[in-house]
């Protein structure tokens, strides 16, 4: 779930609030989308990809709550890191989208599992 | 009722489109084109909202050339479907398919394969919704983001003209659309799993579609289930393609890679925790799956650890009605349904046609998605165009969490909520099924109905979702407890064979009484096969 908006990167432009499917954030007063409903947050990372400053943080833990150190996260480098390879905005040229490679890896789990009981492909699924 | 010291906000739209995922995009996109004044309301946000966003759908692709592949193809699927699929439905989204999806490289940046040609089957999610997003504006479609659809309005007649909702983000205020017809799209149910992008995904579309009048077809399909690492929603399955899994002993455990999978994965869960590692994906992958996933290895990456040396916990999410098939039954492929001017598209439809019995998770359900989308679209434009307009009050449908049968009282929504998940998750509920635990699940239920249709007045959001979550896990109840036989995605542990004489497709409906029926028995079928489940 949303744990953090680093609040010296945050630019009060919304969209994390106009993104989020769930409807978790809203306007706050001091110019800061507040967390209104983290219990709401589905964990999609939508809003981490949507936010061109790095801001944001969700944690993978999608039924607890954690506390999250925002020092530690700052200096992790995983600010950003879903939007960097995503080769969102600035990062296009440097991240291309490789997708399409998801079909190869199911054919070579096939054939590996084929070789593996001697007998024919298994049916995969994504 | 909820009210706002607002002023309702009033529209008018030749096609009114609910729901701003893949299908409702595609629809609005094909409707505009049509001509049609379009507009679209999603709960959320058009382009994150709903399941493809989050994930990376490869649609079901086959080359029209040579045209032996695509009857292998729907051959293939029609055999693996168990009875319940149908090749004409099949050519016809294959092809709808390969014809519209190369039209979004406007906005879609497809990408380039290794030996340099393009691929359009697999792309990813959040760029997807995002081009669909903007595919939609670039055809003057009004796109009403945060505005949830609450209940369609019905004409005098029964058809159907419009919607009422609220604007979630302008101070709940109140808003109807009166429309020529209406595409539902506002997908199917996890149950509140943790699949991914599925949180909101709560039914809405088929609880609407059974007040105005539709029934539903396949909801006993709703046995499907995906890995993810545990206390995460990532069910992203691709890397698992390579798993080694094990026991908390750390014996490893016999799950080959194949159909049953899955269910020799929940008899392991049901013993104990289950763990994974992942050091069998190949090298060259390993070191690409950022790129080819990003949001599989951050999980991975907050949590310290290392999915091709560590072993980490999982568990698997239920799948319902989205990775499942059933759902609105549809009377062709352009999604039209019993109600006159009222459409599905998408995950809001019954894909049983597509998909048979199995799950059309991943390629299948895409290609339902898409094509369904712009075949309803364009339906739903035509009998808009040709609908004699004339002022006329039109009523409300909503009934359950709107306008209580009985005396009001508040619910306690959180409560419904856990109690339709403790019925609709257990293995040994939803996926290893018995007689007498679905007769079990379904008095739970049945009560659980009655506490919302008769009390439930407050009119919200969360309201009117949990009445759609308790009528869909009702239908799919009532329809795998009349199903006595095992077949696809549906396991009756007190009847392991398929029964020849249940090769057909189950419709369910009703809401204050469910009724199940054969739709079109088959002459092996014997009226008695089918008992009568309420």
């Amino acid at each position: 779930m949303i744990e953090l908006i680093v609040e010296e990167r945050c630019t009060d432009c919304g969209a994390c609030i106009e993104v989020c499917p769930a409807n978790v954030l809203e306007p706050g007063r001091a110019g800061l989308p507040v967390l209104a409903r983290v219990e709401d947050c589905q964990t999609c990372f939508m809003c981490e990809l949507y936010c061109r400053t790095d801001a944001i943080y969700v944690a993978p833990d999608c039924d607890r709550r954690v506390s999250v150190n925002k020092e530690q996260v700052v200096t992790s480098g995983r600010l950003g890191q879903y939007r960097k390879h995503s080769g969102w905005d600035e990062w296009a040229e440097r991240f291309l989208n490789e997708q399409w490679l998801m079909e190869t890896v199911f054919r070579r789990a096939g054939e590996a599992a084929a070789q593996a009981r001697g007998g024919r492909p298994a049916a995969a699924k994504e | 009722m909820v009210s706002s010291s607002l002023e309702e906000l009033s529209l008018t739209a030749d096609v009114l489109i609910v729901g701003g995922g893949m299908a409702g995009a595609w629809a609005a996109t094909s409707a505009a084109q049509a001509g049609a004044k379009v507009v679209l309301a999603d709960k959320g946000y058009c382009g994150t909202s709903g399941v493809t966003a989050a994930a990376g759908p490869g649609h079901w692709w086959v080359p029209p050339d040579p045209s032996a592949a695509r009857d292998a193809a729907v051959a293939n699927r029609v055999a693996a479907g168990l009875g319940l699929g149908e090749a004409e439905w099949m050519y016809r989204i294959l092809d709808q398919t390969w014809r519209t999806l190369p039209t979004l490289a406007r906005y879609y940046k497809f990408a380039v394969d290794d030996e340099g040609r393009v691929n359009h089957r697999a792309v990813r999610g959040p760029e997807y919704m995002r081009a669909l997003r903007q595919q939609v504006l670039g055809h003057g479609v009004t796109i009403l983001d945060h505005s949830p659809v609450l209940e369609l309005l019905a004409r005098s007649d029964g058809s159907i003209g419009g919607a009422r909702g609220l604007r979630r983000q302008d101070g709940g205020r109140s808003y109807r659309i009166e429309a020529g017809a209406v595409v539902l799209a506002a997908g199917g149910t996890s149950f509140l799993s943790h699949l991914l992008g599925s949180h909101t995904n709560t039914g809405d579309g088929y609880l609407m579609a059974a007040e105005a009048g539709a029934q539903m077809s396949g909801m006993e399909f709703t046995a499907a289930y995906t890995i993810a690492p545990a206390h995460s929603t990532m069910t992203r399955s691709m890397a698992y393609s390579f798993a080694t899994y094990y026991d908390s002993d750390g014996q490893e455990l016999d799950l080959p890679l194949g159909p049953d999978q899955t269910i020799r994965l929940a008899r392991a869960l049901q013993r104990g925790p289950v763990y994974c590692s992942l050091h069998r994906l190949p090298d060259d992958i390993k070191a690409r799956l950022h790129t080819i996933s990003p949001n599989v290895p951050l999980v991975f990456d907050r949590w310290g650890i290392d999915p091709y040396r560590d072993r980490f916990e999982v568990t698997l999410h239920n799948d319902g009605t989205i990775r499942g098939i059933g759902g609105v039954r549809v009377h062709d492929t352009d999604g039209a349904t019993a109600v006159e001017g009222l459409f599905v598209a998408g995950d809001n439809a019954s894909r049983e046609k597509v998909a048979g019995a199995i799950s059309g998770g991943g390629n299948v359900n895409s290609a339902w998605a898409l094509s369904s989308g712009v075949f309803a679209g364009r339906a739903a434009a035509r009998v808009a165009r040709s609908a004699v307009r004339r002022t006329e009050r039109l009523r409300p449908l909503g009934r359950a969490g709107l306008r209580p049968g009985g005396r009001p009282q508040t619910l306690d929504v959180a409560a419904i909520r856990s109690s339709v998940r403790a019925e609709m998750h257990p293995f040994d509920k939803n996926l290893f099924r018995t007689g007498p635990g679905l007769a079990a699940s379904s008095r739970i239920l049945d009560d659980l109905w009655r506490d919302v249709a008769e009390h439930g007045h407050a009119g919200t959001l969360a309201l009117r979702e949990a009445a759609a979550l308790v009528a869909t896990a009702r239908w799919s109840v009532a329809t795998a407890a009349a199903r006595n036989e095992s077949r696809g995605l549906h396991r009756r542990e007190d009847c392991p064979a398929q029964d020849p004489g249940l090769a057909a497709r189950l419709l369910s409906g009703g809401l204050d009484r469910i009724r199940v029926s054969l739709d079109r028995p088959s002459p092996a079928t014997r009226p008695d096969q089918l008992e009568a489940a309420s």
